[in-house]
């Protein structure tokens, strides 16, 4: 097995020409004294771009792209097949130190930038393989215990979620309650100092091979709101009564364990509370917009990867004689294409940069969110276009990028949610 | 035991994954592509550093001559575990004559005024393949060498290597001071990781130029010229064994 990652890092350079590359479209670099922008570099994916990033992300970024190209890319077929990664593969991403990266040290985690975390987030999406759910666990179930965890809690969960030996979740969605948060009906009934859980969720991403799951449930139903009344729980996989129902069956996002989950009559000590009692709501409004915020990074990441991807095609696939991207219908599709993402990504490193300041506010989130998603959809619907018959083959990778890119509205708060906290900002009265 | 320190040798090259192509003017295109440390360079560092973590080396210096650029390759073997760096500074202009015997003089000036007792080396660069730097350094230092190793072990002045020749393995004792390069097999290197990557920034790297160390870089090797591998034509279908038989007789094959 060693011995067998090590030929595939290594002989390769010795292989025969035409041997299969990793990723032909990862070839260039780009180290001037300024950093240039994705706009002006070779590919979109180049190493050494963007002047948000330093000199010393560009080597995370090596080690990073590494690590998706070997320990990920090349079994993630498998994982799809299987509807979830391995568990070795999360410790390997321990061992590495790619999960909980922007977790300070002193409380078990990295103690890297939110850019260390965004070179993560991007080459996940640049080797198109969405089943490791590492940007969930590290970047949003993480900062949950970090932040508001016991000193107990954060010294028994961080180290651990950082060596990729407890896998985290959070369960916000139930059965009959998504983008309506408040209408959450699992219940959490105080016993003694105990309480007991009960209720159910579903699309709970890294469900099926969660150790922690963070549950939000009801604590006070006859508080003067809803959300006065909800508070977050820690709940280990073999509690009794925490049964894992089944993989879901989804249209992409093929090797993501994504499960639900059920409580039935859970008993919990009162150390597994999160945080204050009834003040989860809170919690949860402060930390979503880094979520949106990840999930609008790694939208534009995948669009550079589908870009990139569709150069490539369009510049080998030949038609009427000629490759067709000889064609000026196919290359003013492709100038499109490129300006959209480029003017994209300017947005979203000034949210990643602003977010690295803690100046990102929520709504300013929430637009990242709605329009990196959105475009990721069109661009996706284009790329397939430009790929013609091939490019709905399961086996082209642009087939994979576009049913993965479909529940990037939707998740992580819908984009009718985000216009909504958009608008909410925009008419209400100063 | 008395401290022991390495000099490990890190060369920047053309990326593996890159196809290379020839430049119109001489040489190969490099501009603009991407670049990544020799994988044989890694393993032998990767040998250092596994050797220091067992206590058998003190120190782990990494040595790289070229442009401005093998910094960040410098900067990479910190992270990876080296404790200092060394940049033998060369222009673009003079690099492109820099063969493995200019380079074998300058380690060997390091290895002497860094008072190393072993230098550390891939046994081949991917980018010109000459295989020549470490026997040719190890010559000049009239130091034993072990190349191609796939196994080593140190025990005192002693090291045990084990190298891969074409009848199986062969496996020899040196005595230090000496040259080891290191074969594909030796080890499987790690990745830079981030608190290393942030620890290397405040690791030291020297600049030098090779007047410094007294080293003449006159080479006597003039390339004639680079050329693409020929492109493969178009074979011809035949019908039957006969048609066969006869384009192989046109041919003078048979």
């Amino acid at each position: 097995m060693a011995a067998r990652r090590l030929l595939s890092r290594v002989v390769r350079p010795l292989c025969a020409p035409g041997a299969r590359q990793p990723a032909r479209y990862l070839q260039t670099e780009n180290h001037e004294l300024v950093r240039q922008e994705t706009s002006s570099a070779k590919t979109l994916m180049d190493i050494g771009t963007r002047r948000i990033f330093s000199s010393d992300h560009d080597i995370f970024r090596e080690s990073v792209r590494k690590f998706f190209q070997e320990a990920v890319l090349p079994y993630h077929a498998e994982w799809e097949k299987a509807g979830q990664v391995s568990r070795e593969l999360w410790e390997k991403a321990g061992q590495q130190g790619l999960l909980g990266v922007n977790i300070s040290e002193k409380h078990g985690g990295i103690g890297g930038d939110l850019l260390s975390s965004a070179v993560v987030w991007e080459e996940q999406m640049y080797v198109n393989c969405s089943g490791p759910g590492f940007s969930l666990h590290s970047d949003i179930v993480m900062p949950y215990i970090a932040n508001y965890g016991s000193k107990d809690q954060i010294e028994r969960f961080i180290p651990e979620m950082s060596a990729g030996k407890c896998i985290g979740a959070i369960a916000m969605t139930e059965p009959g309650a998504g983008s309506d948060l408040q209408g959450v009906r699992t219940y959490a009934k105080k016993d003694g100092s105990d309480w007991i859980l009960n209720g159910s969720k579903v699309f709970i991403t890294n469900g099926w091979m969660s150790d922690l799951v963070i549950v939000v449930a009801v604590t006070n139903r006859e508080a003067r709101s809803p959300a006065h009344g909800i508070s977050l729980f820690l709940v280990e996989n073999g509690m009794k009564g925490f049964i894992k129902g089944r993989k879901l069956e989804k249209i992409g996002l093929k090797a993501q364990d994504t499960a639900e989950l059920f409580f039935e009559d859970v008993r919990l000590p009162a150390s597994a509370l999160l945080g204050q009692e009834n003040k989860g709501f809170y919690y949860l409004m402060a930390e979503l917009p880094q979520e949106r915020l990840l999930i609008a990074d790694m939208a534009l990441a995948s669009c550079e990867f589908m870009f990139e991807e569709t150069r490539n095609y369009v510049k080998q696939r030949k038609a009427f004689g000629k490759t067709i991207a000889h064609l000026q219908t196919v290359q003013h599709k492709l100038a499109e294409l490129k300006t959209q993402i480029c003017v994209g990504r300017t947005f979203v490193d000034s949210c990643l940069q602003l977010h690295e300041e803690k100046r990102l506010d929520s709504s300013t989130a929430s637009m990242a969110k709605y329009w990196a998603s959105d475009l990721q959809n069109s661009v996706a619907t284009q790329c397939v276009q430009l790929h013609g018959g091939w490019g709905y083959m399961w086996e082209y990778p642009i087939a994979k990028a576009f049913v993965d890119s479909r529940v990037q509205p939707i998740y992580g708060g819908t984009n009718e949610i985000m216009k909504e906290l958009i608008a909410r900002d925009i008419v209400i009265d100063k | 035991m008395a401290a022991l320190r390495a000099l490990v040798g890190v060369k920047r090259v053309i990326d593996y994954a890159v196809k290379v192509r020839v430049r119109p003017g001489g040489g190969v295109v490099t501009d603009g592509v991407k670049h990544s440390m020799n994988p044989f360079c890694e393993i032998a560092l990767e040998e250092a550093v596994r050797l220091r973590e067992r206590r058998l080396l003190q120190e782990i210096v990494v040595v790289s001559c070229g442009p401005q650029q093998c910094q960040e390759t410098i900067r990479t073997a910190l992270a990876m575990g080296a404790d200092r760096g060394l940049h033998v500074e060369i222009p673009a202009p003079q690099y492109d004559s820099l063969g493995p015997f200019q380079v074998a003089k300058i380690l060997a000036v390091l290895a002497k005024k860094e008072g190393v007792s072993l230098v550390l080396l891939g046994k081949q660069a991917i980018d010109d393949d000459c295989n020549q730097t470490g026997q040719m350094t190890a010559a000049l230092l009239d130091w034993p060498q072990g190349t191609f190793a796939s196994a080593l072990a140190l025990e005192g002045e002693q090291l045990m290597v084990e190298r891969e020749v074409d009848g199986g393995l062969e496996s020899i004792r040196l005595r230090l001071p000496a040259v080891v390069t290191a074969d594909l097999r030796l080890n499987e290197p790690r990745y830079a990781t981030l608190p290393n990557i942030m620890k290397a920034k405040k690791k030291k790297i020297e600049v030098l130029k090779p007047s410094d160390l007294g080293v003449d870089l006159s080479s006597r090797l003039a390339v004639e010229r680079v050329e693409e591998p020929p492109q493969r034509q178009a074979g011809v279908k035949v019908e039957t064994v006969d048609d066969l038989v006869g384009k192989l007789k046109e041919g003078g094959l048979i």
